[in-house]
């Protein structure tokens, strides 16, 4: 019988099976038939297959065709959709490079801040004192709601006449007539800003356990060594967090890079198209436009790129690791 | 010294939940402005009088029917969090404690996937649901969402941090792998179990992209894409915006107050397995 219960083998430190192997074994053939485990894997399988794995072939696929949704035929043209990304004179050579460029110009400033500000509210809330559990759950708050709504929720407090923003600004004497959401490059800092303020519980969240996970004795070994507070965050707390941080700024580019419902919402894309990101304008070409083609390119290229960007990321962790 | 830094620690903690909550508290004072009183420049501190203008907008609105989006939306999301939990935990159970021929290769394929961007399947995923024939359906919302290989994965990890042993008595006493799943393995994952509805409820709720592009009909949005037309609709007429924001707040924000540790661990677990 195949399906004898594994105990724990997938996972090299798992503790040893108990009793003999011929006892489970002549027991087998009560518990289940070899399909069993076919079957409990079955409907997640289905799910997977149809939704997970097959669009990222079906995907490519598309690319290679020029794949208008309206239109029956859907003719082979090869490169041709990743041609037209790569050679300036084509129609949507500018607009598919400038939400290249909108979404880079939003990962290289937002990655920074949500890496810092989160570890420096982390370390805040890592020692025990009455209220931490509140402060924890206001930091994370604004997490748990939607884009949705919190893009409506900041469009409105960032209005350059009726915002809640410029007001403030204006009560402590600062120009009170910034506009937030309509130029750059304010456009960007309201993004970049909302993000920060919207995500940065999560990555608290997250170096909370990483720190939680750093032993008590390595700081106490530090303070015997006479190590001050800054020698000790770095040479006990951030050593002992590289592994987490590296989870952090990987999920955070990924993050940053896939931006769309802020600029969707808050600057509309504003001045000009500007802040139109590159999921936007794939969403846009494909299910707009109904060229599914291009955008299915667009996607393809977008995903490298961002494959790309990790593999590098990953490299440089471990380089710096030896 | 040592109370002066306690003081400090505590007014700057103050601070950053007031940067936190702030925005939150403002969308309530809004949505209980009159439409009149929200236009003054500059703003209003407190609603004077206090006014249901933005709440009667929407409930009694036929062209943007929040309530029916409200309704969708939490028929959407606690389906979606149900087929979740049903199919990843069957699935991570099979991969935790079965041996089978593709065990290897399955999981393989499945965790791969998690480093795929999802937005870059939109387009394949929408000519696929499209043949389906689901597009401006509840289906189309509920189920693709369900493929994420996420929870198969967070579950694995946790049945392989059971002790196998705590299932060894229902083995010896013949229980079937349907009965070691049901009555042994999954009371034991209650925790897990929690917090990966929570997380997908969370998720489903808030989802903005997919059914914008997916859902049509009025009747048939969820709130997400339905707040978005209020913005096109009222575009600064706050008090309704702000009141159809809180409408789409309120439940998960008291999900979270009641689950917020189921949501803090899995979020905290979610980080350790890099």
């Amino acid at each position: 019988m195949a399906d004898v219960i594994e105990v724990g083998a997938a996972r090299g430190d798992a503790p040893p099976p108990v009793g003999g192997k011929e006892r489970r074994g002549a027991s087998a053939s009560r518990r289940g038939r070899a399909t069993t485990p076919y079957l409990f894997l079955a409907p997640y399988l289905v799910l997977f297959l149809l939704f997970g794995l097959a669009p990222i072939l079906f995907g490519v696929w598309i690319s290679l065709h020029q794949w208008d949704l309206q239109l029956p035929n859907r003719p082979l043209v090869g490169l041709g959709n990743y041609h037209d990304l790569f050679s300036s004179d084509s129609a949507i050579y500018g607009d598919w490079w400038s939400s290249v460029r909108a979404t880079a110009i939003f990962t290289v400033f937002s990655v920074p801040l949500l890496v810092v500000v989160p570890l420096g509210l982390a370390l805040l809330l890592n020692r025990s004192f009455p209220g931490r559990t509140f402060f924890r759950a206001a930091f994370f708050a604004p997490y748990v709601l939607g884009v949705a709504v919190i893009g409506l929720l900041w469009r409105f407090l960032l209005d350059a006449n009726l915002g809640l923003v410029n007001r403030l600004l204006g009560m402590v004497g600062l120009p009170s007539d910034t506009p937030w959401v309509t130029d750059v490059p304010w456009a960007w800092v309201s993004l970049v800003g909302v993000t920060v303020w919207w995500t940065c519980g999560f990555n608290a969240v997250i170096y909370l356990a990483g720190l939680q996970d750093i032993p008590a004795e390595l700081y106490e070994a530090a303070r015997v060594d006479g190590a001050g507070g800054w020698d000790r965050f770095r040479h006990v707390t951030l050593p002992g967090l590289r592994p987490v941080l590296l989870f952090v700024l990987t999920t955070t580019i990924l993050a940053s890079a896939n931006v769309f419902g802020q600029s969707f919402l808050i600057t509309q894309g504003a001045p000009g198209e500007q802040t139109r990101t590159v999921v936007w304008r794939i969403v846009d070409e494909g299910l707009r436009y109904y060229d599914a083609g291009r955008a299915a390119a667009m996607s393809v290229v977008f995903a490298l790129m961002l494959a790309v960007v990790s593999i590098v990321n990953f490299r440089l962790f471990r380089y710096r690791e030896d | 010294m040592t109370s002066l830094r306690r003081t400090a620690r505590y007014a700057v903690l103050l601070l950053i939940t007031a940067i936190f909550v702030t925005p939150l508290v403002w969308m309530v004072i809004t949505s209980l402005k009159t439409y009149g009183e929200a236009q003054q420049i500059p703003p209003s501190w407190l609603p004077n009088p206090f006014s249901g203008y933005g709440y009667e907008q929407i409930l009694g609105n036929t062209q943007n029917p929040v309530l029916r989006w409200f309704l969708n939306s939490m028929l959407a999301a606690t389906l979606h969090a149900l087929l979740v939990l049903a199919t990843a935990s069957m699935a991570a159970y099979a991969l935790a404690r079965l041996r089978f021929r593709g065990r290897k290769l399955s999981f393989a394929l499945i965790v791969g996937t998690l480093f795929i961007p999802p937005t870059s399947l939109i387009i394949p995923n929408f000519v696929i649901v499209e043949r389906l024939g689901w597009i401006d359906t509840l289906t189309v919302v509920v189920v693709p969402g369900a493929a994420s290989a996420f929870g198969v994965f967070f579950l694995r990890q946790f049945f392989l941090s059971i002790p196998p042993e705590l299932e060894e008595a229902a083995v010896l006493d013949g229980a079937n792998h349907w009965e070691i799943f049901t009555r042994v393995l999954l009371p034991l994952s209650k925790p897990a179990l929690a917090t990966l509805a929570v997380l997908s409820f969370l998720t489903n709720w808030n989802d903005f992209l997919w059914p914008i592009y997916v859902l049509f009909s009025p009747e048939r949005l969820t709130l997400p894409p339905g707040l978005g037309l209020l913005q096109g609709a009222y575009v600064t007429d706050y008090p309704v915006i702000m009141a159809g924001a809180v409408l789409a707040s309120v439940p998960v924000l008291i999900l979270f107050v009641l689950a917020q540790r189921h949501i803090i661990q899995g979020v905290s677990r979610s980080g350790l397995k890099g």
